[in-house]
């Protein structure tokens, strides 16, 4: 019996193998997509935050059709201490714009769009399966998956890993190692109705326009970690993350408790006032940075998306480099395929010259020391600086009969008090990891 | 499990693989402090202690995260594999 041979099988339907999925299809290669979701997105958690570019790529029209919620108008970037925040607010009407830049998303509602595109575009698409390990013929090359229905199994010339944060298929088949607690953030986040007209006097915005907030500080106890809210429509997108290592060493209390206090602080709770949680989900995300990108490329295997580490957590992007590796990778196959050329290690390692001329490499370069200097100057910069940088407002806004040379002499005090000349090391070793 | 995480997880669906939990504590007698923390770092609630010191998981309101993998790679108590394709968590908005 002739068995069928796929020109690519992508394991997971997430937006770096749609991404793939849909550039090979669209390209004429057959494409066999595996998700283990009844749907693409029924497993798929992120904030969300879509960046248009990435997407348009592939998808230049994605706004006639692609569900999304509220275009981003205004970004809020908060230092919180116990009692409030300090931070810095951008917003333009620059950003109601025809083809607007960033859009919250409901992840569920857009991976359904995004992978019927991918149908759409010819590939086949195969739910409720779980691909359980890799077929490799006598040399090792890998020619296909297993999954866990019956028979032996899909072959194809490549197979594409878009499998995930915890991706097991590439880890146990020895293609990279076992994720490290201290490269991986654990986020809960949960989904919060409102009426739209709520949510728009609520943030001073109309029509579909959208604010996101991102917070550091207190919130996590001293944790490396950030917590954020999204508008969409008609809800709120609010969540928690820290770094595995610190969670399960600190021992303070659990993600959901950090999350009821990150709503209960009263820069947040009047946000949420009156509203339904419809939805909490949990979430790894991959935040070691670029020494934690794994080996990307074997003989008939490539990495993308979050399996390959591809996110830039100092800016918050990460499906934006799903879908460019995603597209990347799926673009070096077609190269290979209409040169009749075996997918080798050798051959796909084109893919990482690709990346490496992107934005994608070149972002996760520039802040490739920032893990580092996290693990060693976590509390610090989660705790210390947050609480003097509020303590510093405070003393600088309240009126209270003192003259504003004592004020500043106060300001300062505080900071020398409390780091002393670490003030110096601090900024000096902030700088190294920004270069 | 706490109300806490309990009120919460009745938000979601799950269609649960009866008889086939994709999660396993192997037997010990003392847990180590790995496998311990997972009694609060797990987000859904799965793991608890009993009146022995030994760590039990119930993973039916598993969301699939796969911290507990990562916490106790290096201890071998913990066995996992994602849920047989179409069981598990099924987020209506992820």
């Amino acid at each position: 019996m002739n068995k069928i041979v796929f020109d690519a099988i992508v394991v997971g339907a997430g937006p770096a193998g749609n991404s793939a999925a849909y550039t090979m299809a669209n390209a004429g290669l057959n494409v066999l997509q595996i998700e283990r979701g009844e749907y693409s997105g029924s497993k798929n958690v992120q904030g969300a935050i879509l960046y248009s570019d990435a997407l348009e790529q592939m998808i230049p029209d994605f706004r006639e059709e692609a569900p999304l919620e509220r275009h981003i108008v205004e970004q809020r970037i908060w230092m919180m201490d116990d009692r409030g925040h300090t931070g810095m607010h951008h917003r333009s009407d620059d950003y109601n714009e025809d083809l607007p830049n960033r859009y919250t998303i409901i992840r569920a509602q857009f991976d359904k769009w995004f992978n019927r595109q991918v149908r759409d575009a010819g590939a086949t698409v195969l739910y409720e399966t779980t691909v359980t390990g890799l077929l490799r013929d006598p040399r090792g090359q890998v020619i296909g998956v297993q999954t866990d229905r019956e028979g032996e199994g899909y072959y194809a010339n490549v197979v594409v890993l878009a499998e995930g944060v915890n991706g097991l298929v590439g880890q146990r088949s020895g293609l990279r190692s076992e994720l490290r607690p201290e490269d991986v953030a654990l986020a809960v986040k949960e989904m919060h109705f409102l009426p739209q007209e709520t949510i728009e006097s609520r943030f001073n915005i109309t029509g579909d326009e959208g604010v996101v907030i991102e917070a550091m500080g207190t919130i996590t106890e001293g944790m490396i970690g950030t917590a954020f809210l999204y508008t969409n429509r008609e809800s709120i997108s609010i969540g928690i993350g820290c770094l595995v290592s610190e969670l399960s060493r600190v021992g303070k209390g659990s993600p959901y408790q950090l999350l009821d206090r990150f709503k209960a602080h009263p820069s947040i709770r009047g946000l949420l006032e009156g509203s339904e949680m419809k939805e909490y989900a949990a979430h790894l995300i991959p935040e070691g940075g670029y020494r934690a990108i794994p080996e990307l490329v074997g003989d008939g295997w490539i990495c993308v998306g979050d399996a390959g580490h591809f996110v830039n957590a100092v800016h918050r992007e990460g499906s934006n480099l799903a879908m460019t590796t995603g597209r990347l990778a799926a673009e070096t196959i077609i190269t290979l395929n209409q040169r009749g050329q075996a997918c080798t290690k050798k051959a796909l390692g084109a893919y990482r010259q690709r990346l490496d001329d992107s934005f994608v490499m070149k972002d996760m370069k520039k802040y490739k020391d920032v893990p580092r200097m996290l693990e060693k100057q976590g509390s610090t910069i989660m705790d210390t600086y947050p609480r003097l940088m509020n303590g510093a407002a405070q003393t600088w806004f309240r009126v209270d009969g003192r003259d504003k040379k004592t004020k500043e002499n106060e300001i300062v005090k505080a900071a020398w008090h409390v780091r002393g000349l670490g003030l110096l090391g601090d900024a000096v070793k902030l700088a190294r990891a920004w270069r | 499990m706490s109300d806490d995480v309990e009120n919460r997880l009745f938000q979601n669906r799950y269609v649960v693989d009866t008889g086939k939990p994709h999660i396993h504590v192997t037997p010990h007698e003392t847990p180590s402090e790995e496998l311990k923390a997972m009694v609060h770092v797990c987000p859904a609630g799965c793991y608890s202690q009993n009146e022995h010191g030994q760590v039990e998981i119930v993973a039916d309101g598993c969301m699939e995260c796969g911290t507990c993998r990562v916490v106790c790679q290096n201890t071998g108590e913990i066995e996992w594999n994602y849920p047989r394709g179409g069981f598990g968590v099924l987020f209506k908005f992820g």
